[in-house]
Protein backbone atom coordinates (compact mmCIF):
# COMPACT_ATOMS: atom_id res chain seq x y z
CA UNK A 1 0.00 0.00 0.00
CA UNK A 2 2.69 2.73 1.14
CA UNK A 3 4.56 1.80 -2.78
CA UNK A 4 1.58 2.28 -4.11
CA UNK A 5 0.87 5.68 -2.67
CA UNK A 6 4.60 6.23 -3.65
CA UNK A 7 4.48 5.41 -7.22
CA UNK A 8 0.74 6.34 -7.99
CA UNK A 9 -0.76 8.76 -5.74
CA UNK A 10 1.99 11.34 -5.24
CA UNK A 11 3.42 12.06 -8.76
CA UNK A 12 -0.46 12.88 -9.31
CA UNK A 13 -0.57 14.84 -6.32
CA UNK A 14 2.75 17.01 -7.08
CA UNK A 15 1.54 17.00 -10.85
CA UNK A 16 -2.27 18.57 -10.19
CA UNK A 17 -0.54 20.55 -7.47
CA UNK A 18 2.14 22.55 -9.75
CA UNK A 19 -0.94 22.34 -12.69
CA UNK A 20 -3.32 24.71 -10.09
CA UNK A 21 -0.18 27.14 -9.27
CA UNK A 22 0.70 27.46 -12.85
CA UNK A 23 -3.35 28.13 -13.87
CA UNK A 24 -3.84 30.65 -10.79
CA UNK A 25 -0.45 32.64 -11.88
CA UNK A 26 -1.17 32.31 -15.15
CA UNK A 27 -4.75 33.59 -14.71
CA UNK A 28 -3.89 36.29 -12.35
CA UNK A 29 -1.16 37.21 -14.68
CA UNK A 30 -3.73 37.67 -17.87
CA UNK A 31 -6.10 39.79 -15.52
CA UNK A 32 -3.98 42.48 -15.30
CA UNK A 33 -2.40 41.89 -18.70
CA UNK A 34 -5.68 42.75 -19.79
CA UNK A 35 -5.90 45.95 -18.18
CA UNK A 36 -2.57 46.70 -19.15
CA UNK A 37 -3.28 45.87 -23.52
CA UNK A 38 -6.41 48.35 -22.84
CA UNK A 39 -4.12 51.26 -20.64
CA UNK A 40 -1.69 50.99 -23.24
CA UNK A 41 -3.85 50.98 -26.07
CA UNK A 42 -5.43 54.18 -24.29
CA UNK A 43 -2.25 56.01 -23.68
CA UNK A 44 -1.28 55.98 -27.82
CA UNK A 45 -4.87 57.13 -28.72
CA UNK A 46 -4.70 59.64 -25.63
CA UNK A 47 -7.26 58.63 -23.34
CA UNK A 48 -6.98 57.18 -20.00
CA UNK A 49 -8.35 53.96 -20.24
CA UNK A 50 -10.20 52.31 -17.20
CA UNK A 51 -8.96 54.11 -13.91
CA UNK A 52 -12.46 53.55 -12.08
CA UNK A 53 -12.20 50.72 -10.15
CA UNK A 54 -8.90 50.02 -8.11
CA UNK A 55 -5.39 52.42 -8.24
CA UNK A 56 -4.91 53.41 -12.04
CA UNK A 57 -8.18 50.90 -12.78
CA UNK A 58 -6.18 47.97 -11.76
CA UNK A 59 -9.10 45.74 -11.06
CA UNK A 60 -10.92 46.31 -14.00
CA UNK A 61 -10.44 43.01 -15.09
CA UNK A 62 -11.30 41.40 -12.12
CA UNK A 63 -14.90 43.91 -11.93
CA UNK A 64 -15.46 42.42 -15.67
CA UNK A 65 -14.78 39.35 -14.58
CA UNK A 66 -17.80 39.32 -11.76
CA UNK A 67 -20.34 41.19 -14.39
CA UNK A 68 -19.32 38.42 -16.81
CA UNK A 69 -20.18 35.56 -14.53
CA UNK A 70 -23.42 37.56 -13.02
CA UNK A 71 -24.79 37.62 -15.94
CA UNK A 72 -27.18 34.90 -17.44
CA UNK A 73 -26.00 33.03 -20.55
CA UNK A 74 -28.09 33.32 -23.33
CA UNK A 75 -28.47 30.24 -26.12
CA UNK A 76 -30.07 31.62 -28.98
CA UNK A 77 -33.03 29.24 -30.12
CA UNK A 78 -32.09 27.96 -33.36
CA UNK A 79 -28.54 26.81 -32.18
CA UNK A 80 -26.87 23.83 -31.24
CA UNK A 81 -27.03 24.04 -27.75
CA UNK A 82 -24.22 21.09 -27.26
CA UNK A 83 -21.97 22.33 -30.00
CA UNK A 84 -22.53 26.31 -28.53
CA UNK A 85 -22.03 25.38 -25.21
CA UNK A 86 -18.68 23.03 -26.11
CA UNK A 87 -16.84 25.61 -28.37
CA UNK A 88 -15.89 28.42 -25.43
CA UNK A 89 -14.92 25.78 -23.28
CA UNK A 90 -12.29 23.80 -26.44
CA UNK A 91 -11.22 27.34 -27.01
CA UNK A 92 -10.25 28.42 -23.06
CA UNK A 93 -9.43 24.75 -22.15
CA UNK A 94 -6.68 24.01 -24.82
CA UNK A 95 -5.39 27.21 -24.78
CA UNK A 96 -4.69 26.48 -21.37
CA UNK A 97 -3.46 22.82 -21.80
CA UNK A 98 -0.51 24.19 -23.96
CA UNK A 99 0.90 25.40 -20.98
CA UNK A 100 2.07 22.34 -19.18
CA UNK A 101 5.23 22.12 -21.30
CA UNK A 102 6.17 25.88 -21.55
CA UNK A 103 9.79 25.79 -18.95
CA UNK A 104 9.75 29.56 -17.22
CA UNK A 105 12.88 28.53 -15.53
CA UNK A 106 15.57 25.39 -16.11
CA UNK A 107 13.30 22.56 -14.70
CA UNK A 108 10.06 24.73 -13.86
CA UNK A 109 7.90 23.04 -16.63
CA UNK A 110 5.04 20.96 -15.51
CA UNK A 111 5.58 17.97 -18.61
CA UNK A 112 8.84 18.20 -19.88
CA UNK A 113 8.19 16.01 -22.68
CA UNK A 114 10.74 15.39 -25.88
CA UNK A 115 7.98 17.02 -28.37
CA UNK A 116 7.35 20.00 -26.43
CA UNK A 117 7.29 22.19 -29.28
CA UNK A 118 5.32 19.73 -31.16
CA UNK A 119 3.22 19.78 -28.52
CA UNK A 120 2.62 23.57 -28.60
CA UNK A 121 2.26 23.43 -32.19
CA UNK A 122 -0.59 20.73 -32.31
CA UNK A 123 -2.36 22.74 -29.58
CA UNK A 124 -2.15 25.62 -31.38
CA UNK A 125 -3.48 24.41 -34.60
CA UNK A 126 -6.04 22.73 -32.36
CA UNK A 127 -7.42 26.29 -31.60
CA UNK A 128 -9.45 26.66 -34.55
CA UNK A 129 -12.21 24.15 -33.39
CA UNK A 130 -13.60 26.87 -30.69
CA UNK A 131 -14.10 29.51 -33.14
CA UNK A 132 -15.38 27.11 -35.85
CA UNK A 133 -18.00 25.52 -33.80
CA UNK A 134 -18.75 28.75 -32.08
CA UNK A 135 -19.71 30.19 -35.61
CA UNK A 136 -21.13 27.22 -37.04
CA UNK A 137 -23.26 26.42 -33.94
CA UNK A 138 -24.65 30.19 -33.23
CA UNK A 139 -26.97 29.45 -36.60
CA UNK A 140 -26.59 32.83 -38.19
CA UNK A 141 -24.80 34.98 -40.25
CA UNK A 142 -22.34 37.05 -39.10
CA UNK A 143 -20.74 34.32 -36.66
CA UNK A 144 -21.04 31.76 -39.33
CA UNK A 145 -18.55 34.03 -41.75
CA UNK A 146 -15.98 34.79 -39.14
CA UNK A 147 -15.40 30.98 -38.05
CA UNK A 148 -15.03 30.22 -42.01
CA UNK A 149 -12.94 33.32 -42.08
CA UNK A 150 -11.05 32.63 -38.99
CA UNK A 151 -10.21 28.58 -40.62
CA UNK A 152 -8.42 29.96 -43.00
CA UNK A 153 -6.65 32.35 -41.42
CA UNK A 154 -5.39 29.66 -38.85
CA UNK A 155 -4.67 27.38 -41.22
CA UNK A 156 -2.56 29.56 -43.80
CA UNK A 157 -0.58 31.07 -40.97
CA UNK A 158 -0.06 28.00 -39.01
CA UNK A 159 2.60 26.48 -41.92
CA UNK A 160 4.84 29.44 -41.66
CA UNK A 161 4.65 28.87 -37.58
CA UNK A 162 5.38 25.27 -38.58
CA UNK A 163 8.69 26.60 -41.08
CA UNK A 164 9.85 28.70 -38.67
CA UNK A 165 9.92 26.63 -35.83
CA UNK A 166 11.67 23.93 -37.86
CA UNK A 167 14.81 26.43 -38.76
CA UNK A 168 14.85 26.89 -35.25
CA UNK A 169 14.96 23.47 -34.33
CA UNK A 170 17.65 22.65 -36.79
CA UNK A 171 19.75 25.48 -34.86
CA UNK A 172 18.78 23.69 -31.79
CA UNK A 173 18.93 20.44 -32.42
CA UNK A 174 15.60 19.27 -30.41
CA UNK A 175 12.19 19.49 -29.80
CA UNK A 176 12.30 19.82 -26.37
CA UNK A 177 11.59 23.55 -25.00
CA UNK A 178 14.28 23.23 -22.52
CA UNK A 179 17.10 22.65 -24.43
CA UNK A 180 16.32 25.10 -27.00
CA UNK A 181 16.82 27.63 -24.50
CA UNK A 182 20.02 25.94 -23.54
CA UNK A 183 21.07 25.68 -27.05
CA UNK A 184 20.82 29.59 -27.03
CA UNK A 185 23.40 30.14 -23.93
CA UNK A 186 26.57 31.22 -24.98
CA UNK A 187 29.12 33.95 -24.27
CA UNK A 188 27.66 36.53 -25.83
CA UNK A 189 25.02 37.29 -24.13
CA UNK A 190 21.45 38.61 -25.89
CA UNK A 191 23.38 38.41 -29.34
CA UNK A 192 23.89 34.88 -28.90
CA UNK A 193 19.96 34.13 -28.93
CA UNK A 194 18.08 33.05 -32.11
CA UNK A 195 16.66 36.29 -32.86
CA UNK A 196 19.97 37.65 -34.25
CA UNK A 197 21.20 34.86 -36.88
CA UNK A 198 17.46 33.86 -37.64
CA UNK A 199 16.33 37.76 -37.54
CA UNK A 200 13.65 36.94 -40.44
CA UNK A 201 12.22 34.44 -39.15
CA UNK A 202 11.45 36.46 -35.74
CA UNK A 203 9.67 38.88 -37.72
CA UNK A 204 7.80 36.08 -39.58
CA UNK A 205 7.41 34.60 -36.42
CA UNK A 206 5.92 37.63 -34.73
CA UNK A 207 3.75 38.89 -37.88
CA UNK A 208 2.71 35.19 -37.85
CA UNK A 209 1.28 34.94 -34.01
CA UNK A 210 -0.69 38.07 -34.33
CA UNK A 211 -2.17 36.47 -37.72
CA UNK A 212 -2.81 33.07 -35.78
CA UNK A 213 -4.40 34.64 -32.41
CA UNK A 214 -6.52 36.73 -34.00
CA UNK A 215 -5.10 40.03 -32.81
CA UNK A 216 -5.52 43.39 -35.03
CA UNK A 217 -4.57 43.92 -37.82
CA UNK A 218 -5.42 40.31 -38.40
CA UNK A 219 -8.65 40.31 -36.41
CA UNK A 220 -10.99 39.68 -39.38
CA UNK A 221 -13.04 36.78 -37.95
CA UNK A 222 -14.37 39.51 -35.46
CA UNK A 223 -14.17 42.54 -37.25
CA UNK A 224 -16.76 44.87 -35.77
CA UNK A 225 -16.71 47.07 -38.40
CA UNK A 226 -18.07 44.58 -41.11
CA UNK A 227 -18.87 41.30 -38.90
CA UNK A 228 -20.28 42.86 -35.54
CA UNK A 229 -18.36 40.31 -33.52
CA UNK A 230 -17.52 37.70 -35.88
CA UNK A 231 -18.13 34.50 -33.87
CA UNK A 232 -18.49 35.94 -31.31
CA UNK A 233 -21.69 37.61 -31.26
CA UNK A 234 -24.68 35.14 -29.70
CA UNK A 235 -22.41 34.83 -26.39
CA UNK A 236 -23.21 36.32 -23.61
CA UNK A 237 -21.57 36.31 -19.98
CA UNK A 238 -19.78 33.55 -19.21
CA UNK A 239 -19.26 31.40 -22.64
CA UNK A 240 -18.18 35.07 -23.81
CA UNK A 241 -15.51 35.54 -21.20
CA UNK A 242 -14.46 31.69 -21.78
CA UNK A 243 -13.81 33.34 -25.59
CA UNK A 244 -11.97 36.29 -24.58
CA UNK A 245 -9.56 34.00 -22.12
CA UNK A 246 -9.14 31.41 -24.57
CA UNK A 247 -8.15 34.33 -26.79
CA UNK A 248 -5.65 36.30 -24.32
CA UNK A 249 -3.97 33.27 -22.67
CA UNK A 250 -3.19 32.26 -26.68
CA UNK A 251 -1.74 35.74 -27.02
CA UNK A 252 0.31 35.35 -24.23
CA UNK A 253 1.69 31.34 -24.98
CA UNK A 254 2.48 32.73 -28.02
CA UNK A 255 4.85 35.70 -26.43
CA UNK A 256 6.38 33.06 -24.67
CA UNK A 257 6.82 30.67 -27.74
CA UNK A 258 8.62 33.79 -28.93
CA UNK A 259 10.98 34.30 -25.95
CA UNK A 260 11.76 30.78 -25.55
CA UNK A 261 12.61 30.53 -29.58
CA UNK A 262 14.13 33.58 -30.34
CA UNK A 263 14.99 35.50 -26.84
CA UNK A 264 16.56 32.64 -24.74
CA UNK A 265 13.71 31.81 -22.57
CA UNK A 266 15.05 33.21 -19.00
CA UNK A 267 18.85 33.14 -19.47
CA UNK A 268 19.84 36.93 -18.32
CA UNK A 269 20.96 39.13 -21.29
CA UNK A 270 24.48 39.01 -20.12
CA UNK A 271 26.06 36.41 -17.78
CA UNK A 272 27.49 38.96 -15.59
CA UNK A 273 27.24 40.15 -11.67
CA UNK A 274 23.87 42.49 -11.76
CA UNK A 275 21.94 40.57 -14.70
CA UNK A 276 22.46 36.93 -13.04
CA UNK A 277 21.56 37.56 -9.40
CA UNK A 278 18.26 37.43 -10.56
CA UNK A 279 16.29 34.68 -10.86
CA UNK A 280 15.48 32.89 -14.06
CA UNK A 281 11.70 33.46 -13.87
CA UNK A 282 11.65 37.23 -13.55
CA UNK A 283 13.77 37.12 -16.98
CA UNK A 284 10.99 35.22 -18.33
CA UNK A 285 8.31 37.01 -17.38
CA UNK A 286 9.97 40.26 -18.41
CA UNK A 287 10.67 38.79 -22.01
CA UNK A 288 7.05 37.61 -22.26
CA UNK A 289 6.23 41.24 -21.14
CA UNK A 290 7.99 42.91 -23.30
CA UNK A 291 6.69 41.01 -26.35
CA UNK A 292 3.29 41.89 -25.21
CA UNK A 293 3.59 45.45 -24.72
CA UNK A 294 4.32 44.62 -28.93
CA UNK A 295 1.19 42.94 -29.79
CA UNK A 296 -0.62 45.89 -27.90
CA UNK A 297 1.12 48.42 -29.70
CA UNK A 298 0.69 46.46 -33.01
CA UNK A 299 -2.56 46.63 -31.76
CA UNK A 300 -2.90 50.07 -31.49
CA UNK A 301 -0.89 51.41 -34.60
CA UNK A 302 -1.50 48.97 -37.30
CA UNK A 303 -4.62 49.17 -39.33
CA UNK A 304 -6.90 46.61 -39.93
CA UNK A 305 -5.93 44.22 -43.04
CA UNK A 306 -8.51 43.41 -45.98
CA UNK A 307 -9.03 39.52 -45.93
CA UNK A 308 -7.26 39.04 -49.51
CA UNK A 309 -4.04 40.87 -48.91
CA UNK A 310 -3.95 38.68 -45.40
CA UNK A 311 -4.10 35.67 -47.60
CA UNK A 312 -1.85 37.30 -49.53
CA UNK A 313 0.76 37.64 -47.24
CA UNK A 314 0.25 34.36 -45.44
CA UNK A 315 0.96 32.54 -49.17
CA UNK A 316 2.69 34.43 -51.15
CA UNK A 317 5.20 36.14 -49.10
CA UNK A 318 5.73 34.64 -45.91
CA UNK A 319 5.37 30.97 -46.87
CA UNK A 320 7.87 31.40 -49.55
CA UNK A 321 10.27 33.33 -47.68
CA UNK A 322 9.94 30.88 -44.99
CA UNK A 323 10.86 27.83 -46.94
CA UNK A 324 13.61 29.59 -48.36
CA UNK A 325 15.15 30.10 -45.09
CA UNK A 326 14.40 26.49 -44.04
CA UNK A 327 16.77 25.77 -46.68
CA UNK A 328 19.42 28.16 -46.51
CA UNK A 329 19.62 27.83 -42.89
CA UNK A 330 19.97 23.84 -43.33
CA UNK A 331 22.39 24.37 -45.71
CA UNK A 332 24.69 26.81 -43.61
CA UNK A 333 24.36 24.47 -40.85
CA UNK A 334 25.57 21.66 -43.09
CA UNK A 335 28.54 23.02 -44.91
CA UNK A 336 29.93 25.25 -41.64
CA UNK A 337 30.38 22.37 -39.96
CA UNK A 338 27.96 23.91 -37.24
CA UNK A 339 25.28 21.09 -36.79
CA UNK A 340 26.08 18.68 -33.97
CA UNK B 1 2.77 1.46 -13.96
CA UNK B 2 1.38 -1.62 -16.04
CA UNK B 3 -1.91 -0.81 -14.38
CA UNK B 4 -2.05 2.72 -15.33
CA UNK B 5 -1.12 1.96 -18.74
CA UNK B 6 -3.53 -0.51 -19.60
CA UNK B 7 -6.27 2.04 -17.68
CA UNK B 8 -5.36 4.79 -20.18
CA UNK B 9 -5.77 2.00 -23.40
CA UNK B 10 -8.90 0.92 -22.42
CA UNK B 11 -9.88 4.61 -22.11
CA UNK B 12 -8.84 5.73 -25.37
CA UNK B 13 -9.59 2.49 -27.29
CA UNK B 14 -12.95 2.57 -26.26
CA UNK B 15 -13.45 6.29 -26.81
CA UNK B 16 -12.11 5.67 -30.37
CA UNK B 17 -14.62 2.95 -31.01
CA UNK B 18 -17.49 4.84 -29.85
CA UNK B 19 -16.54 8.08 -31.22
CA UNK B 20 -15.84 5.82 -34.40
CA UNK B 21 -19.55 4.42 -34.15
CA UNK B 22 -21.25 8.04 -33.78
CA UNK B 23 -19.17 9.14 -37.00
CA UNK B 24 -21.24 7.13 -38.69
CA UNK B 25 -24.44 6.87 -36.80
CA UNK B 26 -24.44 11.02 -36.42
CA UNK B 27 -27.76 12.50 -37.96
CA UNK B 28 -25.84 15.50 -38.13
CA UNK B 29 -22.67 15.62 -40.81
CA UNK B 30 -21.12 18.30 -38.99
CA UNK B 31 -21.54 16.03 -35.74
CA UNK B 32 -19.94 13.84 -37.49
CA UNK B 33 -16.42 15.29 -38.34
CA UNK B 34 -16.69 16.29 -34.74
CA UNK B 35 -16.61 12.78 -33.36
CA UNK B 36 -14.39 11.85 -36.46
CA UNK B 37 -11.71 14.13 -34.52
CA UNK B 38 -12.26 12.86 -31.19
CA UNK B 39 -11.32 9.59 -32.57
CA UNK B 40 -8.32 11.10 -34.16
CA UNK B 41 -7.56 12.86 -30.69
CA UNK B 42 -7.99 9.26 -29.13
CA UNK B 43 -5.74 7.69 -31.50
CA UNK B 44 -2.45 9.85 -30.89
CA UNK B 45 -3.67 9.30 -27.21
CA UNK B 46 -2.78 5.50 -27.82
CA UNK B 47 0.08 6.47 -30.13
CA UNK B 48 1.85 8.40 -26.94
CA UNK B 49 1.33 4.76 -24.62
CA UNK B 50 3.16 3.16 -27.49
CA UNK B 51 6.16 5.30 -26.77
CA UNK B 52 5.84 7.24 -30.78
CA UNK B 53 4.89 10.68 -28.80
CA UNK B 54 6.02 11.92 -32.71
CA UNK B 55 3.42 10.76 -34.72
CA UNK B 56 1.05 11.11 -31.79
CA UNK B 57 2.03 14.84 -31.92
CA UNK B 58 2.59 14.84 -36.04
CA UNK B 59 -1.18 12.85 -35.88
CA UNK B 60 -2.59 15.79 -34.43
CA UNK B 61 -1.29 18.68 -36.41
CA UNK B 62 -1.46 17.21 -39.82
CA UNK B 63 -4.79 15.38 -39.43
CA UNK B 64 -6.73 17.30 -36.45
CA UNK B 65 -5.26 20.29 -37.39
CA UNK B 66 -5.20 20.64 -41.50
CA UNK B 67 -7.01 17.94 -43.11
CA UNK B 68 -10.47 17.72 -40.19
CA UNK B 69 -10.20 21.30 -40.78
CA UNK B 70 -10.94 21.49 -44.36
CA UNK B 71 -13.73 18.58 -43.79
CA UNK B 72 -15.54 20.18 -41.54
CA UNK B 73 -15.18 23.72 -43.62
CA UNK B 74 -16.81 21.86 -46.54
CA UNK B 75 -19.19 19.85 -44.27
CA UNK B 76 -20.18 23.38 -43.05
CA UNK B 77 -21.03 24.37 -46.49
CA UNK B 78 -22.92 21.91 -47.48
CA UNK B 79 -26.73 22.34 -47.46
CA UNK B 80 -27.54 19.19 -47.12
CA UNK B 81 -31.30 18.58 -46.70
CA UNK B 82 -31.45 15.95 -43.64
CA UNK B 83 -35.17 14.19 -44.54
CA UNK B 84 -34.07 13.55 -48.23
CA UNK B 85 -31.03 11.86 -46.65
CA UNK B 86 -33.10 9.47 -44.60
CA UNK B 87 -35.67 8.98 -47.31
CA UNK B 88 -32.87 7.51 -49.73
CA UNK B 89 -31.47 5.40 -46.64
CA UNK B 90 -33.58 2.14 -47.28
CA UNK B 91 -33.11 2.03 -51.02
CA UNK B 92 -29.34 2.41 -50.63
CA UNK B 93 -29.05 -0.14 -47.95
CA UNK B 94 -28.45 -3.91 -50.24
CA UNK B 95 -25.89 -2.36 -51.88
CA UNK B 96 -24.01 -0.89 -48.71
CA UNK B 97 -25.05 -4.01 -47.12
CA UNK B 98 -23.42 -6.03 -49.98
CA UNK B 99 -20.09 -3.79 -50.10
CA UNK B 100 -19.76 -3.79 -46.26
CA UNK B 101 -20.06 -7.40 -46.26
CA UNK B 102 -17.69 -8.18 -49.19
CA UNK B 103 -15.25 -6.00 -47.58
CA UNK B 104 -15.66 -8.09 -44.12
CA UNK B 105 -15.15 -11.12 -45.71
CA UNK B 106 -12.04 -9.82 -47.32
CA UNK B 107 -10.26 -8.58 -44.25
CA UNK B 108 -11.19 -11.79 -42.38
CA UNK B 109 -9.62 -13.85 -45.55
CA UNK B 110 -6.55 -11.60 -44.93
CA UNK B 111 -6.04 -11.05 -41.38
CA UNK B 112 -7.29 -14.77 -40.47
CA UNK B 113 -4.38 -16.12 -42.65
CA UNK B 114 -1.22 -14.06 -40.88
CA UNK B 115 0.71 -15.82 -39.72
CA UNK B 116 3.32 -14.30 -37.66
CA UNK B 117 7.00 -15.71 -37.47
CA UNK B 118 8.80 -16.40 -34.76
CA UNK B 119 11.31 -13.68 -35.51
CA UNK B 120 9.13 -10.89 -36.66
CA UNK B 121 9.56 -8.45 -33.43
CA UNK B 122 13.59 -8.87 -34.57
CA UNK B 123 12.93 -8.22 -37.83
CA UNK B 124 10.78 -5.40 -37.37
CA UNK B 125 12.70 -3.67 -35.28
CA UNK B 126 16.21 -4.20 -36.75
CA UNK B 127 16.76 -0.65 -38.05
CA UNK B 128 15.55 0.95 -34.51
CA UNK B 129 18.00 1.63 -32.02
CA UNK B 130 17.20 1.44 -28.82
CA UNK B 131 14.81 4.27 -27.30
CA UNK B 132 16.76 4.83 -24.35
CA UNK B 133 19.58 6.44 -26.38
CA UNK B 134 17.80 8.63 -29.54
CA UNK B 135 14.79 10.22 -29.06
CA UNK B 136 11.94 9.05 -30.97
CA UNK B 137 12.01 11.78 -33.45
CA UNK B 138 15.80 11.18 -33.83
CA UNK B 139 14.84 7.33 -34.50
CA UNK B 140 12.67 8.38 -37.48
CA UNK B 141 14.63 10.70 -39.12
CA UNK B 142 17.92 8.47 -39.64
CA UNK B 143 15.85 6.09 -41.18
CA UNK B 144 13.91 8.24 -43.42
CA UNK B 145 17.20 10.26 -44.70
CA UNK B 146 18.91 7.16 -44.37
CA UNK B 147 17.76 3.71 -45.67
CA UNK B 148 14.77 5.10 -47.37
CA UNK B 149 15.68 8.47 -48.72
CA UNK B 150 14.39 7.94 -51.92
CA UNK B 151 11.13 6.50 -51.25
CA UNK B 152 10.83 9.60 -48.96
CA UNK B 153 11.93 12.00 -51.49
CA UNK B 154 9.21 10.10 -54.22
CA UNK B 155 6.44 10.48 -51.56
CA UNK B 156 7.21 14.46 -51.66
CA UNK B 157 7.52 14.69 -55.16
CA UNK B 158 4.37 12.73 -55.64
CA UNK B 159 2.91 14.99 -53.43
CA UNK B 160 3.82 18.07 -55.22
CA UNK B 161 2.81 16.59 -58.39
CA UNK B 162 -0.93 16.25 -56.73
CA UNK B 163 -0.83 19.79 -55.49
CA UNK B 164 0.03 21.15 -59.08
CA UNK B 165 -2.52 19.43 -60.29
CA UNK B 166 -5.38 19.99 -58.58
CA UNK B 167 -4.24 23.77 -58.58
CA UNK B 168 -4.08 23.77 -62.57
CA UNK B 169 -8.03 21.59 -62.64
CA UNK B 170 -9.68 24.47 -60.34
CA UNK B 171 -7.54 27.68 -61.31
CA UNK B 172 -9.16 29.64 -63.72
CA UNK B 173 -8.55 33.22 -64.83
CA UNK B 174 -11.43 35.02 -65.51
CA UNK B 175 -11.27 37.66 -68.51
CA UNK B 176 -12.61 41.24 -67.41
CA UNK B 177 -11.97 41.10 -63.76
CA UNK B 178 -10.30 43.91 -61.92
CA UNK B 179 -7.28 42.89 -59.88
CA UNK B 180 -4.91 43.95 -57.63
CA UNK B 181 -0.98 44.48 -58.76
CA UNK B 182 0.53 44.98 -55.58
CA UNK B 183 4.10 46.09 -57.51
CA UNK B 184 2.02 48.75 -59.74
CA UNK B 185 0.57 49.78 -56.43
CA UNK B 186 3.38 50.39 -54.99
CA UNK B 187 5.67 51.50 -57.99
CA UNK B 188 3.19 54.83 -58.33
CA UNK B 189 4.41 57.94 -58.10
CA UNK B 190 2.68 61.01 -57.42
CA UNK B 191 3.09 62.24 -61.18
CA UNK B 192 1.20 59.10 -62.43
CA UNK B 193 -1.60 59.85 -60.59
CA UNK B 194 -2.46 63.81 -60.05
CA UNK B 195 -2.19 66.77 -62.68
CA UNK B 196 -1.85 70.19 -61.60
CA UNK B 197 -4.17 72.40 -64.05
CA UNK B 198 -4.36 76.23 -63.21
CA UNK B 199 -7.80 77.23 -63.48
CA UNK B 200 -8.54 80.49 -64.98
CA UNK B 201 -11.45 82.55 -63.07
CA UNK B 202 -14.45 82.11 -64.55
CA UNK B 203 -13.52 79.55 -67.25
CA UNK B 204 -13.77 75.98 -67.11
CA UNK B 205 -11.57 73.14 -67.72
Amino acid sequence: MVEFWWTYIWPVVVVAFQSVLLLASLLIAIAFLLVADRKIWAAVQMRRGPNVVGPFGLLQSFADFLKFVFKEPIVPSGANKGVFLLAPLVSSVLALSAWAVIPVNEGWAVADINVGILFVFAISSLEVYGVIMGGWASNSKYPFLGALRSAAQMVSYEVSIGFVIITVLLCAGSLNLTEIVLAQKGDLGLFNWYWLPLFPMFVIFFISALAETNRPPFDLPEAESELVAGFMVEYSSTPYLLFMLGEYVAIVLMCALTTILFLGGWLPPFDVAPFNWLPGVFWFVFKVCIMFFMFSMVKAMVPRYRYDQLMRLGWKVFLPLSLFMVVAVAAVLQFSGLAG
Amino acid sequence: MQIVTALFFYLFASITVAAGFMVIASRNPVHSVLFLILAFVNSAGLFILLGAEFLAMILIVVYVGAVAVLFLFVVMMLDVDFAELRAGFLRYLPVGALIGVILLIELVLVVGSWTITADVSARATAPVPPLANVTNTEALGRILYTKYVYFFEAAGMILLVAMIGAIVLTLHHKEGVKRQSIPRQVGRRREDGVEIKQVETGKGI
